[in-house]
């Protein structure tokens, strides 16, 4: 648990009718398996996730399949990402004189500390208390909500599922749709107990109509945009020939924050760098159909340093290292940095559509936060070192990344950084065991002799580990004989058909076949 | 022609019926099959696990084991996949197992494929009078790309009713040692697959791939559904004169 909190300046509202996390970071969450198991268990999550990961999957698949050059274009989005990181130096120092020349300042933070600083200091500067914001994962990586709250900033997310994980005091849950754990009802609960203690009340009267409930947010937004000076957001990417800052999104609510106040903030990866707007073309036919399923974005934003008279007029980009450098220097890991969240890999992930983005402890949850995290935050916890393993290695995740991120070759990558680490000394005797044994015919013709042998002697549930089979599975039954005695035995002794059954080769009495010791009998 | 078979160690030790099946339906068809005894384990697990240097000394003990085989058949698709896949990333470039690996792996195949690629055979005689439906695998989907040809093998069978599977793309929640490092997601995944199973109405659960058929064919018969699981080898072995047990 975090000692900060991002909890409403007003604190005297329950909230009760809404079950929620109350701790403001992921910090201290268990390992993905203890997580995932509560998570398996609500029926309700269960449900929600079910449906709204399921409803995502098939629009990407309709509006992905239509286009006939997908898979030119993956490669294309690919290719530039690994080109652009390759000359990172380079289109860094190009981007930071192209936002310098239009009249922005760009910062360089190594760490969050130093981004949490910056950002605080910035907006101290300009006497203001409050900031709104646009949904961005990087400030979220950083956890500046809570660093401003500590410097007596309260910042407002304006992104409606930000708004409502906001007034729930609870955590993100998905990259693209950080509420997709709530469905209306609950959402409803949330508008009609929260919003009053943040701004604009909802109505008496509100339904979970998806009308009535996007109404009640634009009520309570609009007047925090008009009155809010700072804003704060991330960037999708950061175009180095011009300096021009783009963000994507649906709703129209970062548009406000980008245009109305009068100073911008913007945080950014040092990987959300695209060389020329030729390049930002691939991304922007890639990015809508892969996140939202749809053929183009809707609200798409763009802006150069500043504009007098016209938009903010005070502009600063923070360039976020926080642990980019050493996943750059990681040879396979790196192309986790290709990644342009957009939430695809989330949405076809079948442990994520059970264990909810929760159990995996991090902002970045999913398939790609399985890569990117253990990466940014190393693997020396218990949580970090569990999330390679938080994946049946299905290969789904990797066959719909519009950059191609092999995330199964990552995840076995980052096992074995895990596995060379001290510890896991159980498995490490299980597996240097079965090695072993699989390192000789003869050891393994006497494991399956054995193994026949105490064939009656197996229970159905089993103890120790195994009782993780057999809790929820039954257990194959053991032959009498292995396939490979089988072959020495009897096996080895038949030969091809060239004209029909050869005499002797096919029985029809099943009582004999069975006394002949065929179908693993003997 | 005269194909290696590379039997899998789960199969070997825990299914031999799906390779005495395998044995008597290239027979049939009038091949020869050779079973090379120093073979063991692609060393999947290990790989998938993080230990790699034992996948390294088992992909070793493969390569040297099959080097001389026209044909290899692994009649496992994740196992097909491991040494397809996965080999490729275990030796340094250049080395000598990276290039036996180079050499060797384009000649391994999963039963569909020696079938319907290396054999040109979609009918292979086979009578199976029940109802099936087919579980297409992530490892035979997404990385040997088996695409139709299990279905065309078994659109092919006498008095066989296929069915077709809901969410038959989505992975089974077996994933080797993720089945016990991360139980519970396991088993939801796996009571959705078996749900989906049981609603076909099939009989049988037929794969390419006993480790899948070990999880799901657990779930289904701890659920009490009376739906059997069986390797695709078993159906396609299945003859009026010797029907396979089911």
């Amino acid at each position: 648990m975090s000692s900060v909190s991002p909890r409403s300046p007003h604190s005297a509202v329950p909230a009760e009718a809404v079950p929620a996390h109350r701790s403001a970071t992921f910090v201290g969450m268990p390992p993905f398996p203890d997580a995932a198991r509560a998570a398996t268990r609500d029926s309700q999550l269960r449900h929600n996730l079910r449906k709204a990961t399921h409803t995502i999957r098939d629009k990407r698949d309709t509006v992905v399949s239509e286009l006939d050059d997908w898979s030119e274009l993956r490669a294309a989005g690919k290719a530039i990402k690994d080109r652009t990181l390759r000359h990172l130096d380079h289109y860094l120092e190009r981007l930071e004189e192209a936002v310098t020349a239009a009249g922005g300042t760009v910062h360089w933070a190594a760490d969050a500390a130093e981004a949490n600083a910056i950002v605080t200091g910035l907006v101290r500067a300009t006497g203001e208390r409050d900031v709104v914001k646009v949904k961005s994962m990087a400030t979220q990586e950083i956890e500046l909500n809570e660093a401003l709250a500590e410097a007596g900033i309260t910042a407002y997310e304006t992104d409606l599922a930000e708004l409502i994980v906001q007034l729930s005091e609870d955590l993100p849950s998905h990259i693209l749709v950080p509420a997709i754990h709530r469905n209306r009802a609950e959402i409803r609960e949330i508008f009609r107990d929260r919003m009053a203690a943040w701004g604009a009340p909802a109505p008496d009267d509100l339904s979970d109509d998806p009308r009535a409930l996007a109404e009640a947010a634009r009520v309570h937004l609009r007047e925090r945009f008009l009155r809010t000076r700072v804003a704060v957001s991330g960037a999708n990417f950061a175009v180095a020939e011009t300096g021009t800052l783009v963000v994507l999104e649906s709703e129209g609510n970062g548009r406000m924050c980008l245009t109305l106040p009068r100073t911008l903030i913007s945080v950014v990866g040092i990987e959300k760098i695209v060389p020329t707007w030729s390049d930002l073309e691939v991304f922007l036919q890639l990015l809508p159909r892969s996140s939202t399923g749809e053929r183009m974005n809707p609200y798409t934003s763009t802006w150069t340093g500043v504009t007098p008279g016209d938009g903010p007029q005070e502009f600063h980009l923070v360039l976020l290292d926080n642990g980019r450098t050493d996943v750059l220097a990681d040879t396979v890991g790196r192309q986790a940095l290709r990644c342009i969240r957009c939430s695809a890999c989330l949405n076809i992930c079948p442990v994520y559509e059970r264990a909810g983005g929760h159990a995996y402890g991090s902002v970045y949850p999913g398939p790609i936060g399985a890569i990117l995290t253990p990466q940014l935050r190393g693997t020396a916890s218990p949580a970090d070192a569990a999330l390679p393993y938080a994946s049946s290695l299905c290969g789904a995740c990797y066959e719909v990344c519009p950059v191609a991120i092999d995330i199964p070759e990552v995840l076995v990558h980052l096992r074995e950084e895990v596995t060379a680490r001290p510890g896991h000394l159980g498995e490490k005797a299980a597996m240097g065991a079965a090695g072993w044994v699989l390192e000789g015919e003869r050891r393994l013709g006497a494991a399956q002799r054995a193994a026949s042998a105490a064939r009656g002697l197996v229970p159905r549930r089993l103890p120790g580990p195994g009782a993780a089979w057999t809790d929820t599975r039954d257990i194959p039954e053991i032959p009498e004989e292995s396939f490979r005695s089988w072959w020495r035995r009897e096996g080895r002794h038949g030969r091809a058909e060239t004209e029909g059954p050869a005499p002797g080769q096919l029985r029809d009495d099943p009582a004999e076949r069975a006394g002949r010791g065929e179908d693993g009998g003997r | 022609m005269r194909i290696a078979l590379f039997i899998t160690c789960v199969n070997d030790t825990l299914y031999p019926r799906t390779g005495q099946a395998v044995v008597r339906l290239l027979r049939r068809l009038g091949h020869e099959v050779v079973f090379p005894e120093s073979q063991t384990c692609c060393g999947q697990m290990h790989y998938n696990t993080g230990y790699r240097r034992e996948a390294q000394r088992l992909a070793v003990r493969f390569v040297e084991t099959f080097a001389d085989a026209d044909a290899v058949l692994a009649p496992s698709g994740s196992c097909a996949a491991m040494v397809r896949d996965n080999y490729p990333r275990l030796g340094e470039p250049g080395s000598r197992l990276d290039r036996a690996v180079a050499e060797l792996a384009p000649r391994v195949y999963d039963l569909s494929e020696l079938l319907v690629d290396v054999l040109g055979v979609t009918d292979v005689g086979a009578y199976f009078p029940h109802t099936v439906t087919y579980h297409p695998t992530c490892h035979g989907l997404r990385l040997l790309k088996l695409g139709d040809r299990p279905y065309r093998l078994l659109r092919e069978v006498r008095g066989i009713d296929l069915r077709e599977l809901p969410g038959a793309a989505e992975c089974c929640g077996f994933g080797g040692t993720f089945a016990v490092k991360n139980p519970d997601v396991s088993a939801a995944m796996g009571s959705d697959k078996a749900r989906n199973v049981a609603a076909t109405g099939a009989e049988v659960l037929c794969a390419v791939d006993n480790s899948c058929l070990m999880h799901i064919g657990g779930t289904l018969e701890r659920g009490r559904t009376g739906v059997k699981a069986v390797h695709l080898a078993e159906i396609l072995a299945s003859t009026e004169q010797e029907p396979a047990r089911i």
